[in-house]
């Protein structure tokens, strides 16, 4: 190896000292910008790792000087959230579903806050705007399976309905009038033949269905039990059975199968998933939807 | 004559040039290596994380056999607006006993670290039948045979042994009797009005440890999940699988004290 590299001649750069079959290489170095920038990336981690959480250790690791780490830059981010929103928050949070109602500020605040919420959480059962599925109650209109004024839905969407693991969750239970062979299945026909004339306000006042009706079903659908008024009962979750509004279907036939073996609905309980305040939002917002009693 | 232009006599010289590489491949890998050997010590305990019941687990299966990851993340990263729509982001823990873990970073569709309990049982099936009867503007396939195969669970309890054989004896072996009354585990969580009280308590024991109140039992998703009380079905143990995701550490129970613990 030569201690001074030869020039070559016709490009007048110097060659790498290295040689093949007469064929030598012209020493090309990188361009010192780039070679610069390499230097300080190389200073710039040593920089880093000082300053930020880097090296591992034995037990834990190194945090850094600065004592940055992702969780407590997300304290900070969320602090200053809901310091933002302080100052409608604990309005809401001091304030009953009714009292925001009469707030037209709060109100709004917690419409919108509501529609957002609603969107990620609810729509996939009640659909967009409350509109409803099969099994899946419509929120946009005025009938109410457990109560549409505003501390009812708070109370709904707070511990659920039917949860298996809530204490204070909304419940109920129809009887299985067919499989527990309470009934015939003639007596079942014959009370879903009235039922279905009820829904369409052709109900019948007295016959085997009316009978039925009026001893094994209007202690829960009937305002007042022993009648066959069908206006439901909202405390014990007994939904009407005078208009057309079903909840699996108003034909003969899904009300018969509903008295043989009853099918029901589950909501999660809400309590810890979202915060009291997000709640309430939430039921300023589904009262608002069509019918809030 | 500086020490890097000798390098040409390490490259002429075979024996040389082996050992070099040999001493650079080594350096890269003790890096990598060494701070494993310390891992034990740095695994968070969190109260209330388990292990998934078989029937979870069968459906946790299910869940990588229809490649569910590939659109579905399951970690809740640590800002703000995941947070706000997700809930608490998720800690390390709450992955320990997963095998392969799910975390992944395409969202095709909504992260599911905390899906459990979002949604009623009954939703799940519906929606894993046909994904656009309840969300209209979804575009995920429908995975109806789910509900048509009954679940496969002959090699459920081997199935638990090698997980536990992989995880060091610190997956099943803790959780008393888990792999010998698998079966009967998965059939009882699985049974509508079966009796689960050994079941519950067995993986509350172990989530809870000493200090289980006496009245405190894990989450589990119990009895037909999926409408069709008659055959234990891939449904079943999909819907289980889902429900208890994210379900397992009760964040409201989380003081401040315990928050400053994670927050280092």
């Amino acid at each position: 190896m030569a201690d001074h590299p030869e020039r070559d001649e016709i490009t007048g750069r110097y060659t790498t000292g290295h040689e093949w079959d007469g064929i030598k290489e012209l020493n090309t170095p990188l361009p010192k910008w780039w070679v610069w920038v390499f230097y300080v990336c190389i200073a710039w981690s040593v920089v880093y790792s000082v300053v930020y959480p880097s090296w591992p250790a034995m037990a834990g690791f190194f945090g850094g000087v600065a004592g940055w780490n992702a969780r407590s830059d997300l304290a900070a981010d969320l602090d200053a959230a809901r310091e933002a929103r302080s100052e409608w928050l604990t309005q809401i949070a001091a304030k009953d579903v009714s009292e925001v109602l009469e707030d037209d500020t709060l109100r709004r605040y917690a419409m919108r806050g509501g529609e957002v919420l609603f969107k990620e959480n609810c729509a996939p059962c009640h659909q967009t705007g409350g509109a409803g599925a099969r099994g899946y109650p419509t929120l946009a209109d005025d009938e109410w399976l457990w109560g549409g004024t505003p501390d009812a839905i708070l109370t709904t969407i707070r511990y659920g309905i039917r949860d298996q693991d809530n204490d204070e969750t909304r419940f109920s239970e129809m009887t299985a009038f067919g499989e527990w062979e309470l009934l015939t299945p003639e007596q079942i026909e014959a009370v879903a033949s009235f039922v279905f004339a009820l829904s369409n306000g052709e109900a019948p006042e007295e016959g085997e269905g009316y009978d039925i009706f009026v001893q094994q079903c209007s202690a829960c659908h009937s305002a007042v039990p022993g009648t066959a008024d069908g206006e439901g009962n909202q405390m014990l979750g007994g939904p009407p059975l005078n208009n057309r509004i079903f909840l699996y279907g108003g034909t003969q036939e899904d009300i018969a199968s509903q008295v043989f073996k009853p099918t029901h609905g589950v909501m999660p309980p809400w309590e810890n998933r979202l915060s009291d305040e997000e709640i309430k939002q939430l039921a300023v917002y589904v009262h608002s939807l069509g019918g809030g009693e | 004559m500086s020490l890097i232009k000798q390098h040409k006599f390490l490259e002429t010289n075979v024996f040389l040039l082996i050992l070099g590489i040999f001493i650079t491949v080594a350096v890269g890998g003790l890096v990598e290596i060494v701070p494993l050997f310390s891992i034990g010590s740095t695994i968070e305990n969190v109260r209330g994380v388990r292990p998934y019941t078989p029937l979870e687990l069968a459906g946790r299966d299910i869940y990588v056999r229809e490649g569910c990851y590939n659109c579905h993340s399951q970690m809740i990263r640590p800002f703000r607006d995941e947070i706000e729509r997700y809930g608490h982001y998720s800690l390390a823990a709450e992955s320990k006993f997963d095998h392969p873990f799910q975390w992944g970073s395409k969202r095709t569709g909504p992260d599911l670290a905390r899906v459990g309990g979002k949604y009623s049982n009954e939703w799940h099936v519906r929606h894993l039948i046909d994904p656009r009867s309840v969300v209209p503007e979804s575009i995920m396939p429908g995975y109806a045979h789910l509900a048509a195969r009954p679940l496969d669970y002959d090699t459920i309890a081997a199935h638990m042994k090698t997980l536990d054989v992989v995880g060091r004896g610190e997956m099943y072996t803790p959780v008393d009797g888990a792999i010998e009354n698998a079966v009967a585990d998965l059939e009882a969580q699985a049974t509508p009005d079966a009796d689960t009280s050994a079941l519950v308590a067995r993986y509350s024991d172990f989530a809870y440890g000493d200090d289980r109140a006496e009245d405190e039992a894990t989450t589990m998703a119990l009895g037909d999940l999926d409408g069709n009380p008659d055959v234990i079905t891939e449904m079943d143990a999909m819907v289980a699988y889902l429900q208890v995701l994210g379900t397992m550490v009760d964040f409201t129970a989380v003081d401040d004290t315990r928050k400053a613990e994670w927050i280092r």
